[in-house]
């Protein structure tokens, strides 16, 4: 009993840590397959329909509309990876080839330690994140990270030794260089609001959240929103920007090399970086866990309250999620250099423009209302 | 010459310059197709419906009194543009159709291969007897080249009867009785 009240909080951030990544690598399987059906949906098909699991799937009525859904075609698609024939090509360099899918995925499943998803009310009455590591630097440690996600895309590009995928790593690489920028800057306004002079939330995730009890920022922050967003769109890899793919002219891009387990490893990391990205967008301009605009958190105190919390965040992400794939099936990819010209000339100025002004904005309101 | 009429290309608005209000039509119309019925027929459980006169399965049929109507006159060989027919003419059986032995033949096996038959109809164009059909069959499978070779069997299992307007042996023998045979 010593030992284990000794080793309690040691021990309790592992199983944590443990619990949030089986619960966030279910949530990619499960993106997978609403990629399929939506995507079906949308071109008008009927998607994974077939599979169907020996207990489960033979409910009588359960089991039938489970399996019409595809809810077991995760399971066979990860099982079809795993038990797949490994082949390295001859002409790649073995240790970088195989290093790049770990390297892509890492950093997407590094990021979520600072995710907030839900809050609950300590025993002081102090509303405090759901979080496994609450940081107040939260957003800088997922830019960092998240954007090292894109060396294993370059890595794979380049470790592959074939011209398509090493052209979709090198325009993965100049595409995320891009973006970054307009993207941090879309985001200092939204924390320059959250961390107002005079307001009581810091500069952490959390913050950021509280501060949109009474309104969401997505309202009065559309630009910030809408910079942001399109940089999401970028960094994530999705179409309409998805140039480290572009399947129609490079085949499959940085990862055409690539097969069964480490070709699922680079599937299930993009699927992360998807979820994370949505989870961000709620967290910064959908008022994460509050409930609608103007109407706060009307979860109670209790540990319903906290589920309510989270499960009214999980909603909005997966909303999100939706959109991107929504947003896939809908649009072409950019030209290249469109992509460029449209990160640089435009988005590049509006996110300054639109940080000078929330600057000056806040900087009137500092002076005059004091 | 016609004349070419230049059109005059308006300059984008603003709002067209910044994509968004196309990116929302498109986002819309893509929703919309979400929402609508599915059109796609879930195929080993739902069937589609055949046609008449659908060039299926090509299959041997029995008049309504259960006669078998191949005579094997061999037309239907001879015409097969893939030669997937092959018929071994025979005897009818005198114990069994009295009436019919001896004057007509039956084929003592018929095969048709499968793996060559391009289903044109043209052996049912030319059965002078209305005994070989295309009908609504449209899948069909094996594990062996042999499997895909249909024999009589197989064939008459698959056609069933089919009515018939010309009652050939239903008039002879109405005709017997009334006594003015042949």
């Amino acid at each position: 009993m010593e030992l284990l009240d000794a080793s309690l909080p040691y021990l309790l951030p592992i199983v944590y840590a443990l619990a949030m990544i089986s619960v966030f690598m279910g949530l990619c399987s499960y993106s997978v397959l609403a990629e399929r059906k939506v995507s079906s949906w949308i071109q008008g098909r009927v998607g994974p329909n077939r599979t169907r699991l020996p207990l489960l799937g033979h409910i009588p009525i359960l089991g039938n509309f489970l399996t019409r859904l595809g809810i077991f075609q995760p399971a066979a698609d990860g099982l079809k990876f795993l038990f797949k024939e490994e082949i390295v090509p001859g002409h790649v360099n073995k240790f970088y080839y195989m290093l790049a899918p770990v390297v892509a995925l890492a950093p997407a499943l590094t990021t979520m330690v600072v995710l907030p998803f839900g809050r609950y009310v300590d025993v002081d009455g102090i509303t405090q994140p759901l979080v496994l590591a609450n940081v107040d630097l939260g957003m800088l440690i997922i830019l960092g990270i998240s954007s090292l996600g894109v060396y294993g895309i370059v890595l794979a590009g380049w470790a592959s030794n074939s011209k398509y995928p090493f052209l979709g790593g090198i325009r993965a690489s100049a595409q995320m260089i891009s973006y970054e920028l307009a993207m941090g800057l879309a985001l200092l306004p939204v924390f320059m609001w959250a961390a107002f002079p005079g307001s009581d939330y810091g500069m952490s995730l959390f913050g950021a959240v509280q501060s949109q009890q009474t309104l969401w920022l997505f309202i009065w922050q559309p630009l910030s929103a809408l910079i942001f967003l399109v940089a999401l769109f970028a960094e994530t890899n999705r179409l309409p920007f998805d140039m480290a793919e572009s399947e129609t002219d490079l085949v499959g891009g940085f990862h055409t090399e690539y097969g069964c387990f480490k070709f699922g490893l680079f599937f299930v990391a993009e699927y992360a970086h998807v979820i994370m990205g949505s989870a961000l967008f709620v967290l910064l301009f959908l008022g994460g866990w509050n409930f609608l605009p103007g109407l706060a958190d009307p979860w109670g105190n209790g540990l319903i309250g906290t589920l309510l919390s989270v499960g009214w965040f999980t909603a909005k992400v997966f909303a999100m999620i939706f959109f991107f794939i929504w947003m896939r099936w809908t649009l072409p990819r950019f030209r290249y250099d469109q992509v460029m010209s449209l990160g640089w000339k435009i988005l590049l100025p509006l996110a300054v423009g639109n940080l000078v002004f929330n600057t000056i904005i806040i900087a009137l309101y500092d002076t005059f209302t004091r | 010459m016609a004349k070419t009429k230049v059109l005059e290309r308006k300059p984008l608005t603003f709002a067209e310059k910044t994509f968004l209000p196309q990116i929302v039509s498109g986002l819309k119309t893509t929703f919309g197709t979400m929402m609508q019925k599915g059109v796609t027929l879930q195929y080993p459980e739902e069937r589609p419906n055949i046609p008449d006169n659908y060039r299926g399965v090509p299959t041997l049929v029995k008049d309504p009194n259960g006669r078998e109507k191949c005579v094997s006159c061999q037309l239907c060989e001879f015409v097969c543009p893939p030669k997937a027919i092959r018929i071994t003419p025979g005897e009818i059986d005198a114990e069994v159709e009295p009436d019919r032995a001896h004057v007509e033949k039956a084929p003592q096996e018929f095969e048709i291969n499968m793996l060559r038959c391009i289903y044109c109809g043209l052996c049912q164009e030319v059965c002078p007897e209305e005994a070989i059909y295309l009908q609504d069959v449209f899948s069909l499978s094996g594990y062996s080249r042999g499997e895909m070779i249909n024999k009589k069997e197989k064939l008459y299992e698959l056609g069933g009867t089919l009515p018939d307007q010309h009652g050939k042996w239903d008039k002879k023998k109405a005709a017997e009785q009334a006594g003015n045979a042949h």
